[in-house]
């Protein structure tokens, strides 16, 4: 016991005697650590934020592995079999199906409509700027609800059946803000010049379209195209009054969500969703972010 | 440009139609704004396609009545009647409305001090903080809830946690179906959508008058409620709206997580277009709801700005 204390004391001396040198910065750094001690426990609840977005959403992937059809801990073992059920499932994969025709089609459409009206917004001094943008970002703040039955009702009275369009429709009029929005502050961070430039030198408007303003938007329209896909693939209250004979997959998910025996099977997909909408959102926010913040401020 | 015109001009100058064609051209190539509006015209008119008429549409709906499966389209504010002479219905918007006030406050005051760590501590890797508050924002809003639904259940992941630690005999009752669960999901739902706009608005602000604040005496709890709070309040009021009128009404959450006492007018509106199958009702419901929401809103925003004039 004795003999360990010791060795461990020497241990410590001997590591105290190697830092000889940085020991006075070590102490200088405790001194100024002042503010790191005032600024720690906001680091602190940072980081607890993050862990209540996160961790309630990771006991979907826990439990998806779990082997036992309750979702309950002690956790029983590891199984693959949700997982295999789950691609054993026709009425599941039809919905993923459509679900993705669906998100191709609004993604396209969105997009296409996005840039044009950041295009607009950006590159013309034209009146009633203000008003026309709060109306199209309007989507955003009318409750899910009171569009889901206003786009039901409509359709209704027009006599078209609900369908995959029905909510295509609905979800292309949810994804053109985020289009545009994504689309005006990478169409802002770059220099107009190049578009005047190009002009100038006999280019056409759609030339210059094609040759300047395209490939600069690029990461733009990428980020755009992926994030609106991704809006529609994980839609559900619209969905859910515009879905006729064909579902959606969150349809899908609400359906099954009566039967709890169904549960880890849910469990098991809501996990594959998570996950892959989380690497899809996380590489188009890269996209659209990278680069765009200081060149914003340099470029104009 | 004038190139432009005068080629457009000498190939369709001939024709009376064409010299139409040629005018609208030529005003477009003259002013800006025409340009800029015909590029706008495509999005303009799909979503006033999309949501104005279906809007529109909502309203009318709400002035006739349904037999059965027919629509009577007689003028009659029947519905509208029925809101008021039904407590029950007048109580559980005045509840929905009460919950998301809860909620909005509960979401609002979690997300301030996330968005000022990251507008003011958080001086390198300020991307990866960025995309981590918001990626959860775009994913599947069904699936927050229902991992919640998971957590709070009668033999849910607290429950079941609790009894195998040894630290509980039996199940908690009151986790799941409540309206503080109703309002725990939905502030966990709604986070991300406070946390951008307090950040952006904290951003913002000027930190030479945050140093002026500190030369000039001030405590960094004074400097804080003196420059920060002000200067971050329009932040918080778009955050504030942007959880407030959502939530209002919400059927999902409430639905996976409310149980019978925690449901809101979302759920009545929602069964009129299900079970009820009273589609001019559920309509009047909605308007109702448009109304109430836009009025308090509209309330809230004159307030605040003519008690930010009259405080500058």
């Amino acid at each position: 016991m004795s003999d360990t204390q010791a060795s461990s004391l020497t241990a410590q001396k001997a590591a105290e005697d190697t830092r000889g040198d940085e020991a006075p910065q070590f102490l200088q750094s405790k001194h100024e650590g002042y503010h790191w001690s005032a600024e720690a426990p906001m680091f602190l609840y940072a980081v607890w934020y993050l862990a209540f977005l996160y961790i309630p959403v990771l006991f979907l992937p826990l439990f998806s592995f779990n082997d036992s059809i309750y979702v309950a801990f002690p956790l029983k073992g590891f199984t693959l079999q949700w997982y295999g059920d789950m691609v054993d499932n026709p009425a599941l994969l039809r919905a993923l199906e459509n679900s993705v025709k669906v998100g191709f089609s609004v993604a396209v459409g969105a997009t296409f409509l996005g840039l044009f009206a950041a295009k607009a917004m950006t590159r013309y001094t034209m009146p009633g700027k203000g008003p026309i943008t709060s109306f199209i970002m309007l989507p955003l703040v009318v409750p899910g609800i009171i569009l889901g039955i206003a786009l039901l009702v409509i359709s209704n009275r027009l006599g078209m059946n609900l369908s995959l369009f029905t909510i295509g429709l609905a979800h292309t009029l949810i994804g053109v803000p985020f289009a545009m929005l994504v689309m005006v502050s990478r169409l802002e961070g770059f220099d107009r010049n190049l578009e005047e430039a190009s002009m100038d030198l006999g280019e056409t408007a759609l030339q210059t379209f094609l040759r300047i303003t395209l490939p600069l938007a690029w990461p733009g329209i990428l980020a755009s195209v992926l994030l609106t896909f991704t809006i529609s693939f994980d839609e559900f209250i619209l969905a859910f009054f515009l879905a006729g004979n064909e579902v959606t997959l969150p349809i899908y998910i609400w359906s099954q969500l009566r039967f709890p025996n169904r549960l880890p099977m849910v469990l098991s997909l809501g996990a594959c969703v998570l996950v892959f909408s989380f690497f899809i959102v996380t590489f188009a926010e890269v996209t659209r972010r990278r680069g765009v913040g200081p060149q914003a401020g340099g470029a104009i | 440009m004038t190139d432009q015109t005068q080629s457009v001009g000498t190939s369709y100058g001939e024709d009376a139609q064409m010299s139409l064609g040629f005018r609208a051209r030529a005003l477009f190539l003259k002013h800006e704004w025409a340009r800029g509006y015909a590029l706008l015209s495509p999005t303009l008119l799909v979503m006033v396609c999309l949501m104005c008429l279906p809007l529109f549409m909502l309203v009318a709906y709400s002035f006739w009545t349904q037999n059965y499966l027919d629509i009577d389209k007689t003028f009659t504010f029947a519905n509208y009647e029925a809101f008021f002479h039904k407590p029950i219905y007048i109580a559980l918007m005045m509840k929905s409305i009460r919950m998301s006030l809860f909620c909005t406050f509960v979401t609002l005051i979690l997300a301030y001090p996330m968005a000022y760590f990251i507008a003011f501590k958080v001086t390198s890797n300020k991307l990866i903080w960025l995309i981590l508050i918001t990626v959860p924002f775009w994913t599947s809003y069904l699936l927050r809830v229902f991992a919640w639904k998971v957590i709070l259940g009668f033999n849910g992941v607290i429950n079941s946690g609790l009894i195998s630690m040894g630290l509980l005999d039996e199940p908690l009752q009151f986790l799941l179906y409540n309206p503080t669960a109703v309002v725990l999901t939905l502030a966990h739902a709604w986070a991300a959508f406070a946390i951008l706009p307090i950040y952006v608005s904290l951003e913002k602000i000027d930190r030479s008058l945050l140093e002026a604040a500190t030369d000039l005496g001030d405590t960094p709890t004074e400097r804080f409620w003196r420059i920060t709070w002000p200067l971050s309040l329009p932040g918080v009021i778009a955050a504030g709206l942007l959880v407030f009128i959502p939530t209002v009404g919400d059927y999902v959450t409430p639905k996976l997580v409310g149980g019978t006492t925690g449901i809101m007018i979302g759920n009545i509106i929602q069964s009129q277009f299900g079970k009820a199958n009273n589609w001019p009702m559920g309509a009047a419901l909605s308007v109702i709801s448009m109304v109430l929401i836009a009025s308090l809103v509209v309330t809230f925003i004159v307030t605040t700005t003519r008690a930010r004039a009259k405080g500058s």
